[in-house]
């Protein structure tokens, strides 16, 4: 079952009077499970794709259906909801909220949609046990290396359970030695059968990945299947 | 769930307004000023109000007073050495207001002899002031009998030599000694205490705007208090004539009566009846040696002074905590751009721009509320220091509390919903991306 549809998906910025299209009529379709990797040069489209994809922003024209549902043309609230319920993000510099200590961190997707204190902060322990945290729960972004802040942010977001996990350049920051354990990381999730969608430069981080996509232009301009 | 929600976000709230502990200080400096001024100027406000009430509680709101006042000089009899000089009310008017006007329910003529000194036995002398008047004082003044009675009507028409002294002066008097039945002596003449009333609140005219009406004029101002005989007794005893020396001259005065207060049945009929009064006394007198105080006039008076004051002070209070909020805005709008990408992130994970609304306003309303406490605290001191140095009667009411805790509150909410709705509209794409 396709986890991720796609079809004629278009994206134009306006700039002044100066009509700017950034992807032109992508289709793609993401099975429930896939491990993809979306490469390209700068200025292909890259971001946009994962913006749209991500719901943070919306099509100037075509369909996307996120599992059931037709998330093309929802206003800002039901977005908002999507992104809280059936999204995760990884960001390329953590996106770590300095305020609040790791446990904080990650149950703020599950504050948003109104889980009860007692069951996600059980749940938020559980994540950062789950990925190598077990002792730091107290501890605040400053205090932890990149790599620890990296595990963070992807024990957000799995906090909602999302239907896809976006990782935008999750090694960007990141020594080899960190970026391999947040790579092995994601490679485990993909074993239990998340769907990753991961935005990279690197050739050998696409590697890990089952698809590689590579944009050119806002268009698809060759795609690879990696033998698992 | 709600609870969680509430406890988060004032949790959030108070770690980044501690993260800037100066700057929120600084900010709530406004309507810290603010609701000091709002909880001073009710408390003095109410304070005035309620010494008013009191006044008037003494004055009775349905009376008029009308006082004996010296007329100005007349060169006229400069050529007489001893010319008696005659004026002031006269027994003639009482009668004459008691005859003639009608819907008055009670005239009393009062005698006020000042400078008298009473004694009891050998005990030291007492300063005090000869009150003469008729039974029915009480009916106008709120006499408070503590001993025996009060002055009769018998007392009157046999001019008995008795007497009702007030608590003070029995006090000062007997010290020990039970004042009943015990014979005063005054001038030489002896009165038998009949009754002990209690000493009327402002009895010695030292509430500020009541004086004029009950000043003891005795230089010395060290008067004990009233020893109340009947009119008729103070008129045989007591001389109507008083020595005054002015400008090297001596002249000879002549008062029947120092004051007739009038009362009648409704608060609506005081003030028609002063200007009927004024015109049927003046008829009576060629010079104007007399003024007619209507205490109602005095509250009105001190309505205005309290009047004044509440704008001087509201005025205060309106523009600190003007100028607080738009403080406050200013911190919060830089507050919000400094945290772009935190709102970028919390967009990301699902938050609604409700949500982010209610974040950023409830910082600003701690922010306000904290102020407004600190306001509360300070503002409740400021009426014991007008108390204490400016002698003004102040009182803090729970309301006044919660008016300015309600006031800071409307303050937080004002200015905080622009940078809140600023902070919520902001485009989660750009936000993220902000360094």
């Amino acid at each position: 079952m396709a986890v991720v549809n796609i079809e004629k998906l278009c994206k134009t910025y306006k700039i002044g009077s100066v009509q700017l299209p950034a992807l032109r009529e992508v289709d793609l379709e993401i099975e429930q499970g896939q491990y993809i990797a979306v490469m390209g040069p700068s200025g292909s489209g890259k971001s946009t794709l994962l913006n749209l994809l991500g719901c943070l922003d919306r099509p100037t024209s075509g369909r996307y259906w996120l599992g059931e549902k037709d998330v093309s043309e929802l206003d800002d609230d039901e977005l908002s909801l999507i992104r809280g319920k059936r999204i995760g993000f990884v960001f390329q510099s953590y996106n770590l909220i300095g305020q609040l200590n790791v446990i904080e961190n990650i149950e703020l997707p599950m504050y948003y949609q109104g889980f009860s204190e007692e069951k996600s902060a059980e749940h938020a322990r559980e994540l950062a046990t789950l990925v190598g945290l077990g002792d730091r729960f107290k501890h605040r972004p400053f205090e932890l290396s990149g790599g620890e802040q990296q595990r963070v942010a992807i024990a957000r977001a799995l906090a909602n359970d999302p239907l896809i996990i976006l990782a935008d350049e999750p090694t960007g920051n990141l020594d080899s030695e960190s970026g391999g354990e947040i790579l092995a990381i994601l490679d485990r999730l993909h074993q239990q059968g998340k769907t990753l969608i991961i935005v990279t430069h690197d050739e050998s981080i696409a590697a890990h990945a089952e698809r590689i996509i590579h944009l050119l232009d806002g268009q698809i301009k060759r795609e690879v299947h990696n033998k698992a | 769930m709600l609870l969680f929600r509430l406890k988060n976000t004032v949790k959030l709230g108070v770690k980044s307004l501690w993260m800037h502990r100066l700057r929120s200080t600084l900010t709530m400096l406004g309507i810290i000023f603010g609701v000091c001024s709002v909880i001073a100027m009710l408390a003095i406000g109410e304070g005035a109000s309620q010494e008013a009430q009191e006044v008037i509680a003494q004055l009775g709101s349905t009376n008029l007073i009308i006082e004996t006042v010296k007329p100005p000089e007349k060169q006229t009899d400069t050529g007489k050495v001893e010319a008696v000089h005659k004026y002031g009310l006269t027994y003639a008017d009482a009668e004459s207001i008691h005859n003639t006007i009608p819907d008055i329910q009670v005239v009393v003529p009062i005698r006020e002899i000042d400078q008298q000194e009473a004694r009891y036995l050998n005990h030291p002398k007492v300063a005090i002031r000869i009150v003469g008047t008729i039974p029915w004082y009480t009916e106008i003044s709120p006499v408070q009998l503590i001993r025996g009675r009060f002055l009769s009507s018998i007392d009157l028409h046999h001019q008995q030599s008795v007497c009702v002294v007030d608590e003070e002066v029995a006090r000062k008097l007997f010290t020990f000694d039970d004042p009943m039945d015990k014979d005063v002596r005054i001038q030489g003449n002896y009165y038998r205490v009949v009754g002990v009333v209690g000493a009327p609140a402002l009895a010695h005219g030292q509430s500020g705007f009541g004086n004029d009406t009950a000043a003891p004029t005795n230089p010395s101002g060290a008067v004990a208090g009233n020893i109340y005989v009947p009119l008729t007794t103070a008129k045989v005893r007591f001389s109507e004539l008083a020595a005054s020396f002015s400008g090297g001259s001596q002249s000879i005065e002549r008062v029947e009566l120092q004051k007739i207060i009038v009362k009648v049945d409704l608060a609506e009929q005081v003030l028609p009846m002063r200007d009927i009064l004024d015109a049927s006394l003046a008829r009576l007198h060629d010079k104007s040696d007399f003024r007619i105080v209507v205490p109602l006039e005095l509250l009105r008076q001190a309505a205005r002074t309290r009047r004044i004051f509440s704008i001087v002070l509201g005025s205060i209070a309106a523009i600190s905590l003007l100028v607080g909020g738009i403080g406050i805005m200013n911190i919060m709008l830089a507050t919000v751009s400094e945290r772009t990408r935190e709102i970028g992130i919390r967009r990301a994970l699902g938050a609604r721009k409700r949500d982010i609304i209610v974040q950023f306003l409830s910082e600003t309303l701690l922010l306000t509320l904290t102020g407004g406490i600190l306001g509360i605290i300070l503002g409740s001191l400021i009426p014991f220091l007008v108390t204490y140095f400016g002698r003004m009667p102040t009182v803090i009411t729970a309301s006044s509390l919660v008016l300015a805790f309600g006031i800071s509150a409307l303050v937080g909410i004002t200015f905080g919903l622009y940078p809140a709705y600023r902070a919520a509209n902001m485009d989660p794409i750009e936000s993220l991306r902000h360094e």
